[in-house]
Order: C-alpha cells, then structure tokens, then sequence
C-alpha cells in the first residue's frame, strides 16, 4: 500500500522524440492517494494504457520519475514492483484450474500455503466463482474469463495499487453493473488504491470519488465527479463529461458581458485576465440552460426536442451556432422561435480551451 | 426440412470421382490385385491368396524377417529425430527474433533447407561426409575419431540422423515461431504482473499455445520420416550390410531389385495401412485439441477431479 507520484512523467513510444507531436504523454505530475478510487476517463488512444503500463512497469518512461511512497521505482522491473494490472482482454492460463489461476500470483510470490487457500477462497466467493473453482479455465465464458483476471489482479494483498485497463468491456451489460459494485465494496473492505481506466463516463463516475480526465496525451482535470459537471477545467472535459456536453459558444468578453455573434449575455464576474489574440469561449452546460417563451432571454431557435423520458432536450442554434438546453414542464414552443435563460453562476470563460477565473464575482 | 433430390447432381461428382479413381483407385487395385498374386516370370500369374500377407507379417519367415527389420528401424529413426528435432525447433523458435529487420533475414536463412531438393541433401551430406575428402568426415578422422559412415553401423545411423535434423529442424521451428508469434502480448504482460519465471511462462503460456502447431509439426515429421527414401538412398544406399535399409528402401530392394511383385505389392499395401492408421490417430488428436481451443461456448461436461 502506497501513495504513487508521477514526477515530471513523460512517455514517447519513438526512440528518439524530437518535439512535442512525438510524445504519447506529454508531462504530467499527479499524485495517486493510498487508498484512493481512482478513474482513468479519456478517450481511445488519449494515453491511458501507457500511462497504466508506466506505473506498473510493463513500459518505462522517456523522462520523469515514479515514486512509491517516495522510493524511486521508475527502473524497477514489474515483478519487483507490487502492483496488480487487469487488462481489457480476458487472460487466463489455459492448462489450469480457476483455483490454480487465481493463486497463481500469490505462489509466484512464496505466499503460505494456507494463506493462498484463504485468499482464493475469498476472492472467488467475492467473484462469484467458487463454483467453478475446480474446472478447466479454458472451458469458460469470456465473462468468467475476465472473472479470473480480476480474481487475479485481486488476490494479493500486498500490492501498492490495482490498475485496471477498461476490464469490463467484454462483459454483458447487466453483469458489468454487478461486477462493478463488487469492485467499489472490495475497494473499501480492502483499502487498497484502485486506478480504473474507461473511456466510459457512466463507469468513471459510478466508480471513482477522483476523476483524472485525460485528453491527447495530458491530464487535463482531476476532480470529483461533482466538479468535473459544475467546473470543467477545459472545453474538452465539458464535451466529454455529461450528455449531452457542455454548450461552448464562440464569444467575445468585454465587462462583465459575453457578446456571441454580437447576443449580450451578462456574466456573474469579470475577466479582466483574459490573454489578449486568445480564442474566447463561453460555456454553459445544457442543465443550467432552460428555454422559455420567446421574446424573453436569449434569442434561439428551436431544431428539435428529444424527449429523453425524465427531461426534454432542445436542440437549439444561438446564432448560428448549434446548442442543447433543458426545456422545462409545461412549456410549449409554437414554431421555431424561443428564448434561453442562462443561470448565471454556470457560466463559465475558456481562453483557449482552459478554464479562466473570473474576478469580483456577485 | 425436406432435402431436394435431383440425380443430376451426380454430374457434378463425376469429375472428382473420374480423377480419384485414375490417381488413387486404380494404381491402388493393380497393386492389391499383385499382393494376391506369384508369378514365376513369363508372365504367367498363379493365384496365392493372402500367403504373402501371412508370410510378411510372421518374422519367423524370410520375407516377414526383413519386414519387422525395416519397420523397427524406422519406428526407431522416427523416435530418434522427433527426440531431437522438437525441443530443438522449440528452442529455436524461442530464441528467434520478434521484430525488426532480423525477423526476416532469420526466416530466410531458416527457410534454405527446406529449399533444396532431397537428392541434394543427399549428395551434400554424402560428400560432406566422406572420410577421404569430405570436410567433415576428414575433420573428424583428423581428430582422431573413428568416423567412416559406409563402413561403420553407428557413423552411417549418426550421419542420417544429423543431416535430417539439419535438413528439417527448420520446418519444426517455423511452426512453432508461427505459434509463439499468435500469443497476444497482453500474456506475456500478465505473467510479468503475476511474478511468473522464464520457465512458468513457458510451462503456461507458450507451451500450451504451441500445442496445436507442435501436433501438426509432430504428424508432418513423423510421417516424412516414417517414407524417407531418398536421403538415406543417396547417402548409404541401406549400408553399410542393412543398417540403414528402411521400409520404402527395401520395398524398392524387393520391387525392382528381386523384382519380387507379390511379396512387395503386399508389403507396400501393409505400408500404406500403417501410415494412415497413424494420419487418423493424429486427426483424432488433433481435432480434439481444437475443440478444447475453441470451447469457449461449448458446455462442458466432464468435471475435473
Ligand atoms: N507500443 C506502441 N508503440 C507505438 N505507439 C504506441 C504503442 N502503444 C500505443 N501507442 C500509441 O500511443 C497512443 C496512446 O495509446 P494508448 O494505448 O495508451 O491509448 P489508450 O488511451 O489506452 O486508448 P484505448 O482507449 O484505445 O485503449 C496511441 O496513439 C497509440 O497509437
Ligand atoms: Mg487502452
């Protein structure tokens, strides 16, 4: 058990990377909490496998250092490493038993006899596989298959943390559901540091109580679930977090007013800080937009309403450019003319993509 | 669901069946209908029934004798270069390299034996081989060791033996690169995680993956070696005495030699049994082996102990 530090990290899968566009990873420094739920959310081929396949030694970095509870680990071999990895594709060892599987790691390490029976044991119990304890691994479904590598990446007690790479992807839905909460209840009987990577914000979500959000290669927020909603760090984890995304409109700030195509909309603060020739951005998350009758609010037109059961989603244009708003119950929008009513203290300012503070805020 | 019955279709077997009874059927009869046969020249044919059957396969007689004698040096030539040409490829395909521009030069230089025609390889080993000139057989008289392989039982069966692992190791080898190169990479990654040793990665993972490979690797070498005829033809012509006379040099011997068709239409026919009883031991086995690889679905029944 252990706090991880990635110092400095940076990975490039060239030999010899020239700029920037060559790194896989680009710098990164994060600390892993002992004890810590963590999710690994991004989309494919952001860098979250190398990243994993990093802290557990199958890669090692280009530059930057991996500490466990401050040792330096960065040269060590996995096998030296104490650090579980479960990985998108069920891998079991075909000539064994679930039972042999399963204690596998733990004879590879001189673990007691008596102890690996224990632990097998309670694992299998906790995967729902002690029925099958004593049959061919072979022979089993992909779900079971996947069982077994996670009964596996469970089984050691010692380990620093366990990496988890998209481990539920070949699973039937209503059994992912089952095998997650599994997880989340070993996690805390076990204490132990979970990284659990998805690309899956639902997973990510119901999983973690830390989100770290990774886009092209560099962690570009971590938070809870509740900040990553109500503060997006960067117009990339408003898009992927939430569904439908956050509104980012093409704006223009002057005051405390965001002009898009020339529209007025009053923000709660100012910006004075703004970098000047930056692209300008303004953000509201469709749940903090609400439509309304027209001549009141914004000018939008309406496209279409999805009605999604719960809520109803408009999918609306604010000149021109295309956005989504909640449309309240009760209200009924007669052609295509309507208004949009922002709430003030969700609007928020990107320069560039990235999050910007605002000053002397109401 | 009712089948449509149409005897037309008969037309579209007729092709397959014309060519299989003019290659296979027909040369299989003439040689049946000899087996029953004796002749005393002349052409004259006198019916024997199964006599030559009964006296091939009683080693007490002359033809039965030389029969057994032949097959158990081949059985046992079989044994000796699977012993040593199936770890041995194993090996090899382990250290082969994975990537990179060595990948292919190994292969290349991997494939060359298996590129030269059988007389060659004959030719090469029985030059190669010689005491007076050859490079090897010289070499070795050189250093003092008693190597003449036309005159001396074990120099000839060592001679036989090595050119066939070096003419087939390679063979041996690609399969079970082919079967190493199939293995994701996330094994190997695991087995890293799981603290698995060089040999438990072999025992579990690789081993296990090369079954199939290594079956198919077996059966191919079992059978080219359990015919082999011309290598052994080149270099010792069956000598020194019979040492090296294996079943197909002696059905030659017996064919075109004594010209002694019967005894040797009977011969090959028991011949020919034996190498397809094995062929369906090893199909048996080997479809097997790949219903366990694909039994994901397939429900189980057998418990494990
Ligand atoms: N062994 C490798 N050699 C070279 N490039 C690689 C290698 N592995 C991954 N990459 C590249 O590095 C980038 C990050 O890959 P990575 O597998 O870490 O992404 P990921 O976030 O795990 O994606 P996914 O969700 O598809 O699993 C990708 O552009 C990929 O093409
Ligand atoms: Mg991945």
């Amino acid at each position: 058990m252990a706090s991880i530090t990635l110092d400095h990290l940076a990975h490039a899968y060239r030999p010899d990377p020239r700029g920037p566009q060559d790194y896989q990873l680009k710098e990164i420094n994060h600390v892993w909490r002992q004890g810590g739920a963590y999710a690994l959310l991004g989309p494919s081929g952001c860098g979250k496998t190398t990243l994993l396949n990093i802290i557990s030694g199958l890669v090692t970095p280009t530059t930057g250092r991996i500490l466990f509870d401050g040792r330096d680990v960065t040269h060590l071999p996995t096998e030296a490493r104490n650090i579980a990895q479960v990985f998108q594709f069920p891998v079991v060892y075909d000539t064994m038993t679930v039972r042999e599987n399963l204690a596998f790691p733990l004879k590879n390490r001189h673990v007691p006899r008596a102890d690996i029976v224990r632990r097998v044991e309670e694992i299998a119990s906790r995967l729902d596989l002690s029925a099958v304890l004593d049959r061919k691994a072979q022979n089993l479904t992909a779900d079971a298959k996947q069982k077994i590598s996670l009964g596996r990446g469970l089984v050691r007690s010692d380990v620093a943390a366990i990496l988890f790479d998209e481990p539920l992807t070949v699973i039937d839905p209503h059994l992912k559901w089952q095998l997650r909460s599994s997880l989340k209840e070993l996690h805390r009987a076990l204490d132990l540091t979970m990284i659990y990577v998805t690309h899956d914000q639902t997973e990510a979500l119901t999983f973690a109580d830390t989100v770290v959000v990774m886009h092209d290669g560099s962690v570009v927020q971590t938070g809870s679930p509740e900040e990553l909603f109500l503060r997006p760090a960067h117009t990339f984890v408003g898009h992927f977090i939430g569904s439908p995304g956050m509104n980012v409109l093409p704006a223009e700030v002057r005051g405390r007013t965001a002009y898009i195509e020339g529209i007025a909309i009053a923000l709660p603060s100012a910006y004075p800080a703004l970098p000047p020739g930056a692209r300008i951005e303004l953000g509201v998350r469709p749940e903090f937009a609400e439509l309304t009758r027209a001549g009141t609010g914004v000018p939008v037109k309406v496209r279409r309403i999805d009605d999604l059961g719960r809520t109803r989603i408009a999918r609306i244009e604010i000149a021109g450019h295309a956005a989504a708003a909640t449309v309240p119950e009760g209200l009924s929008i007669e052609g295509d003319a309507a208004g949009l009513k922002l709430e003030p203290g969700q609007i928020h300012i990107y320069a560039d993509g990235a999050r910007v503070a605002g000053e002397g805020g109401a | 669901m009712e089948k449509p019955i149409n005897n037309r279709a008969w037309l579209l077997v007729a092709p397959v069946f014309l060519i299989v009874a003019f290659s296979a059927i027909v040369p299989i009869m003439t040689v049946v209908n000899y087996s029953v046969q004796d002749t005393f020249g002349n052409n004259q044919f006198f019916w024997n029934g199964l006599g030559w059957f009964q006296e091939l396969l009683d080693p007490s007689t002359e033809l039965g004798g030389r029969f057994f004698a032949a097959l158990w040096r081949n059985l046992a030539f079989s044994a000796i270069i699977l012993a040593i040409e199936v770890p041995l490829g194993i090996l090899v395909a382990l250290s082969m390299p994975r990537e990179g521009w060595k990948v292919a030069a190994t292969l290349v230089v991997m494939a060359l034996p298996l590129l030269i025609p059988w007389n060659v390889v004959g030719t090469i080993w029985q030059v190669f081989a010689r005491a007076d000139i050859g490079l090897l057989g010289y070499g070795l008289n050189w250093l003092g060791i008693d190597y003449n392989y036309t005159g001396d039982t074990l120099s000839a069966w060592i001679t036989i033996v090595v050119m066939d692992v070096w003419h087939w190791t390679s063979l041996v080898a690609l399969l079970c690169y082919a079967g190493l190169k199939s293995i994701p990479d996330a094994y190997y990654q695991a087995a890293r995680i799981d603290g698995a040793s060089r040999w438990a990665i072999f025992t579990t993972i690789q081993l296990p993956k090369m079954k199939r490979v290594l079956l198919i690797a077996v059966l191919l070498r079992f059978m080219d070696s359990f015919m082999i005829y011309t290598e052994p033809f080149v270099l010792t012509g069956g000598g020194p005495g019979n040492a090296t006379t294996f079943l197909s040099i002696d059905l030659v011997k017996l064919a075109l030699g004594q010209f002694d068709l019967g005894k040797a239409a009977a011969m090959s026919l028991v011949y020919n049994l034996i190498v397809l009883a094995v062929c369906w031991v090893f199909y048996t086995v080997m479809t097997h082996a790949g219903q366990d690889y694909d039994g994901n679905r397939r429900p189980q029944e057998e418990t494990p102990a």
